[in-house]
């Protein structure tokens, strides 16, 4: 188990490794001179633009920017903002925590209804509850994250004045405003996440409960509850864990519309404003640590597999 | 499941795909996604027979009128009928939301068996991969691919399907993992079956329920992310309806103009479920052990 | 399970009351909701329209514009010219910025030298013909210049007029922006990117008797209807860059106001007409085709169809405001006959294949559409090519374009708004359109101290460059849209599109 564990740390190296050069690639690719961009209405001058170059570093060919960018990232430091001037490692660490605060609470919201509502469905198969919870979750996933919250923006804080109708507080410096600005936006992400999650326990639920082993505990006589709980859940986790981990990530990366409209100033909003003025230091260091994010989250969801098939502890 | 598909087999015993059929049918939402998904494919296909306006007419007089006798859905800000929008938007949206999910399961499902089976460094690799494909921002990826491929349909699905495959990667993995670890296996390494086969045999049941869940849920994502792509040059390009893209279009009038957003949206929402209603179909005609009940 | 949802759904009745109270603001403070992020808050480095609207708290310039766009003092108090290329400008007394040095004319000189000097300037190109600044006495600087300029004046009510502290510039170096020290109405409290800058209320201003607030905070907020939401539900008194759509909105409101103001700047059609291969086409090489096209496109429809009819139709580079502004020159009719017989004229088989790019923003992609429409019954077939902003410049540098749906900014003084477009070699002359006779016209407006005559100057210009050879096609200057509470009073609307501090305060 221990060498197991070593040898996935050790996987993360190389895979930062190739995720750097490929975002290195993809940068040279995409069209949109970051000099250009830096010099705004200014872009007529061909001085501006040399100067702008040479400052950045612009002008040495692309392997050489590379290996100085990677130089400086193994000394710890990830560069600064070509548009702000911000070094780029306080810009993550401002930005995950409020990030990190949205994406738990929308998983929290999520989970408490996704996980049940897919068991009671299975449970209750083909009734008008099993119905009910099915058009809910499908709603849930074809309604556009824009229109829900504008709407939900509508109606509370212009309407009913009850909630700030964007910005941010952080949980530290006064936890009930801050709640009060991430509500609507965790409720937002956090039901687009439960559909996803309602759909994938129902069904893995309905396959465990068809199984062999559940029809033996049913005619042994156990428990109807019994039998869901101890038999069939366990068995139905693993694509919910494999989904919930792939959502909670893609959380965690940022969830870039619901973060535009409520102008929550998290890691989407970071990597999109980046990406559109070409700010490459800060869509390399956000890539890095959204990296290093699925990573662990693949760890973690390992390490639960693991926990609920005890036998691929030796896989 | 195998792919025997002879309808004049003996009666007397029904062969396994026959049975499946029946039991789908049987199912009566199902049968109802299926109708749902064919009559949008039909739509889509005959657009130009039973639109009743040509969707890029546009007319200045009769901009965002709300729905009326002449325009079912009423007309957008160029004064289109929104109707007919709908109705050729079909052809763009289900195929970038049908076409998109099919090659992310061609993707990601093989990779992702053969990671969970073979273990090691393969799935090492497969994984790493992945990960690194789900830090990679969509938004980098379509903006390169938009400059290097151009504005087409096509290439907006390939960036899509190649975007939506590490889930499936990932979903495949965990459940041939899984399997791989299961008493039958156990049993039939024991007996001395190749591992592999047995393994494939038995990981296959299980692998895909969660996968028509998934897949199905694709396809709400794809239609939508679409008409993003489009946005930055690389879909489908104005005037040109999609779902996606009237839903998009519609944002700067969701409160003076609501019918904008509303139809193109439960349109996308109908669909959606349809799928999701046949997927369910599918998923109880393919379990064996529904028989027993 | 039921009662579990039972118990979350209660103990969120029980949370929602205590969150319900949106922090009301004190009568004191201001909350301005911004279209955009701005970026760095150094007046040398800095480039975003949206940046110089958080100046005008933080940073008084030696000049200023009024309502009439013309030139007014602030730090200075007078200048004159002792011959055309040398200009006396005499400071106020008694300024001290936000670190409580005072402001004289070492500071000005040392001010303008580093817009000059600093690497990565972005002043350097709007000061240039600067030769030297010399300090005559604490309270007089003379600036020398290397040629006469009408536009220099001007050119020191923005940014690079502004006066920072040279002793918080030279501690802070290329860092100042992240704590800038000037001598405006507000001091930098704090930043937090994407999400808030912060001003408080600076006590020794000069003139601080107009300055009725003690905190002023900017936040950014891009999306349209959530910055009106804003405002509605009271969370900020004051938003900038509405859109058309939202004036009934908010005249209908009791408690909100709406001002439209023209802006200085202008929409329009960039045409590739040198520009690489693309510009072989018989858009780019024969004036009577673009001409054809002109007249193929109804302004004034667009206007209504898309803006609610609340722009202003035109044909040139300056708005009915500026002074500068061509009288005779009106926008075409449309005449879709008179464009087919110019296409016939011109030889020209159609349907004419024409590709348009327009940028990823959801208004300009309609007018992409509606053009599209209209063009076509003149027998142009335009395909659209929509893109990200980004893209879509470097494709404009490049030549990769047929026709560019793009925008400007605008300038006060009329140089910056028509020569780097439309001069040969010009720096933003992105179709690179190039006639000699235009050139020489632009060259000479731009040393013309006599308005009258150099209103002449561009008035001739204009009428070669946009009537004759249509290099580009003008189509409505926008307004600038903002919004406020109708408890705040005082807001002055110039053309700029500023929200000047001065004289506003909540009742």
């Amino acid at each position: 188990m221990g060498i197991w564990l070593l040898r996935r740390v050790g996987q993360v190296i190389p895979t930062l490794l190739i995720l750097s050069i490929l975002i290195f690639g993809l940068q040279q690719l995409m069209p949109g001179d970051p000099a250009v961009i830096l010099a705004g209405e200014e872009r007529g001058d061909p001085a501006v633009l040399a100067q702008i170059r040479a400052e950045l570093g612009l002008d040495r060919p692309i392997w050489q920017q590379y290996l100085l960018w990677m130089g400086k990232v193994l000394t710890g430091d990830f560069g600064f903002s070509w548009r702000i001037r911000v070094p780029v490692s306080e810009l993550i660490l401002t930005k995950l925590p409020v990030t990190f605060q949205l994406a738990s609470m929308a998983f929290i919201i999520a989970i408490l209804i996704g996980v049940p509502l897919g068991i009671l469905s299975a449970v209750r198969k083909d009734t008008p509850s099993d119905w009910a919870a099915n058009g809910a979750a499908l709603f849930g996933v074809s309604t556009p994250n824009f229109w829900l919250g504008i709407m939900m923006i509508l109606l509370f804080s212009v309407e009913l004045g009850w909630l700030p109708p964007s910005g941010y507080v952080p949980l530290f410096e006064d936890p009930v405003q801050s709640l009060s600005t991430t509500i609507m936006p965790a409720f937002v992400l956090g039901t687009g996440v439960a559909s996803v999650l309602m759909r994938h326990t129902r069904a893995a639920m309905l396959t465990a409960l068809s199984q062999d082993y559940v029809r033996t505990a049913r005619a042994k006589g156990l428990k109807e509850r019994v039998v869901i709980w101890k038999h069939a859940l366990r068995n139905a986790l693993i694509p919910v864990v494999t989904l919930g981990a792939i959502e909670f990530g893609r959380l965690l990366a940022g969830a870039v519309l619901t973060e535009q409209i409520f102008t929550i100033p998290g890691f989407g909003k970071l990597i999109v404003d980046a990406v559109f003025n070409r700010d490459y230091p800060v869509v390399q260091g956000v890539v890095m640590a959204t990296a290093l994010i699925f990573v662990t989250l693949s760890l973690l969801t390992d390490l639960l597999y693991m926990a609920i098939n005890p036998r691929l502890r030796n896989a | 499941m195998s792919a025997s598909t002879a309808p004049t087999a003996l009666p007397a015993a029904e062969s396994p795909t026959r049975r499946a059929i029946k039991r789908f049918l049987r199912h009566r939402l199902a049968v109802f996604g299926l109708v749902v998904v064919v009559l949008f494919v039909a739509v889509a296909i005959l657009a130009p027979l039973i639109a009743p306006y040509d969707p890029l007419q546009t007319s200045w007089s009769r901009i965002r009128k709300p729905p009326s006798f002449d325009h079912w859905m009423g007309t957008d800000e160029n004064g289109r009928d929104v109707l007919s929008r709908v109705i050729w938007g079909a052809r763009a949206s289900m195929m970038a939301g049908v076409i998109s999910v099919l090659g992310a399961l061609a993707i990601g499902v093989p990779l992702g068996l053969l990671a969970g089976l073979a273990g090691g460094w393969v799935d090492a690799v497969i994984s790493r991969v992945a990960d690194a494909m789900l830090s990679v921002p969509f938004l980098i990826l379509a903006i390169a691919l938009a400059a290097f491929l151009g504005p087409a349909l096509e290439n907006a699905m390939i960036a899509i399907a190649v975007t939506a495959s590490p889930v499936f990667v990932r979903l495949s993995r965990g459940m041939a993992l899984d399997a791989k670890a299961t008493d039958w296996i156990e049993a039939a390494r024991a007996l001395g079956n190749p591992p592999w086969r047995t393994a494939f045999v038995h990981v296959l049941p299980n692998i895909v329920p969660p996968l028509l869940v998934q897949a199905s849920l694709a396809i709400a994502e794809a239609i939508i992310a679409e008409a993003a792509l489009s946005f930055l040059g690389l879909g489908m390009q104005p005037p040109n309806p999609s779902w996606g893209s009237m839903l998009n279009s519609s944002q700067r009038f969701l409160t003076q103009a609501p019918w904008l957003s509303i139809f193109p949206g439960v349109t996308i929402m109908i669909v959606v479920l349809a799928f999701n209603l046949m997927g369910d179909g599918l998923r109880d005609a393919l379990d064996p052990r529904a028989d027993k009940t | 399970m039921r009662t579990t949802i039972k118990a979350i759904l209660a103990a969120a009745a029980a949370v929602i009351p205590v969150l319900a109270t949106v922090a009301p603001a004190s009568a004191q403070n201001l909350r301005i909701g911004l279209r955009e992020d701005p970026d760095i808050l150094d007046p040398t480095l800095s480039r975003t329209y949206v940046g110089r609207i958080v100046y005008m708290a933080l940073c008084d310039k030696l000049f200023d514009i009024n309502e009439r766009l013309e030139v007014v003092p602030q730090l200075a108090t007078g200048y004159r010219w002792e011959n055309p290329t040398t200009l006396i400008i005499t400071l106020r007394e008694g300024v001290r910025f936000h670190d409580g040095e005072v402001m004289d004319a070492e500071a000005v000189r040392y001010s303008i030298d580093r817009h000059l000097t600093m690497q990565g300037s972005f002043r350097r190109s709007e000061i240039s013909e600067v030769d030297r600044v010399e300090v005559v006495d604490p309270r007089t600087v003379r600036i020398v210049l290397k040629s006469p300029s009408a536009s220099f004046l001007s050119a020191l009510t923005d940014r690079a007029g502004m006066i920072v502290s040279p002793k918080a510039a030279e501690a802070l170096g290329r860092n100042f922006g992240t704590r800038p020290v000037c001598a405006g109405p507000f001091r930098f409290v704090e930043r937090v990117a994407q999400e808030r800058i912060v001003v408080e209320r600076f006590r020794e201003y000069w003139d601080a008797a107009n300055i009725h607030f003690d905190r002023v905070t900017y936040l950014p907020i891009p999306d349209n209807t959530v910055r009106l939401a804003n405002l509605q539900s009271g969370a900020v008194e004051f938003v900038e860059r509405m859109e058309p759509d939202d004036m009934k909105t908010i005249q209908r409101a009791r408690n909100l106001r709406a001002v439209a103001v023209d802006e200085l700047g202008y929409q329009g059609i960039t045409i590739n007409i040198g520009n690489g291969e693309r510009a072989n086409t018989p858009l780019g090489r024969d004036a009577r085709v673009r001409q054809a096209f002109e007249l193929s496109i109804d302004r004034a429809a667009i206007n209504q169809v898309v803006y609610e009819g609340m722009y202003t139709p035109t044909r040139q580079p300056f708005p009915p405001a500026n002074p500068f502004h061509v009288r005779d020159f009106p926008p075409t009719q449309r005449d879709v006959a008179r464009a087919r017989a110019l296409l016939r004229e011109a030889g020209v088989t159609t349907p004419l294949a024409v590709e348009m790019t327009v940028p990823n923003n959801p208004d300009l992609r309609q007018v992409g559409e509606v053009i599209q429409s209209m063009a076509a019954e003149a027998g142009f077939a335009v395909t659209l090519r929509a893109m990200e902003f980004a893209s879509s410049l470097q494709a404009a540098t490049r030549g990769e374009f047929q026709t560019y749906l793009v925008g400007w900014s605008g300038r006060v003084d009329p140089d910056g708004n028509i020569t780097t477009f439309s001069r040969t070699g010009g720096g933003q002359n992105d179709g690179r359109y190039s006639n000699p006779e235009v050139d020489r016209l632009l060259d000479a407006a731009r040393v013309e101290l006599d308005v009258a005559k150099r209103r002449d100057l561009y008035a001739q210009a204009v009428r070669i460059a946009f009537g004759q050879d249509v290099g580009r096609i003008y189509l409505w200057h926008r307004k600038n849209i903002m919004a406020h509470s109708a408890r705040l009073t005082g807001y002055r609307p110039i053309a700029d599109g500023m929200i000047r501090l001065q004289g506003m305060r909540l009742q």
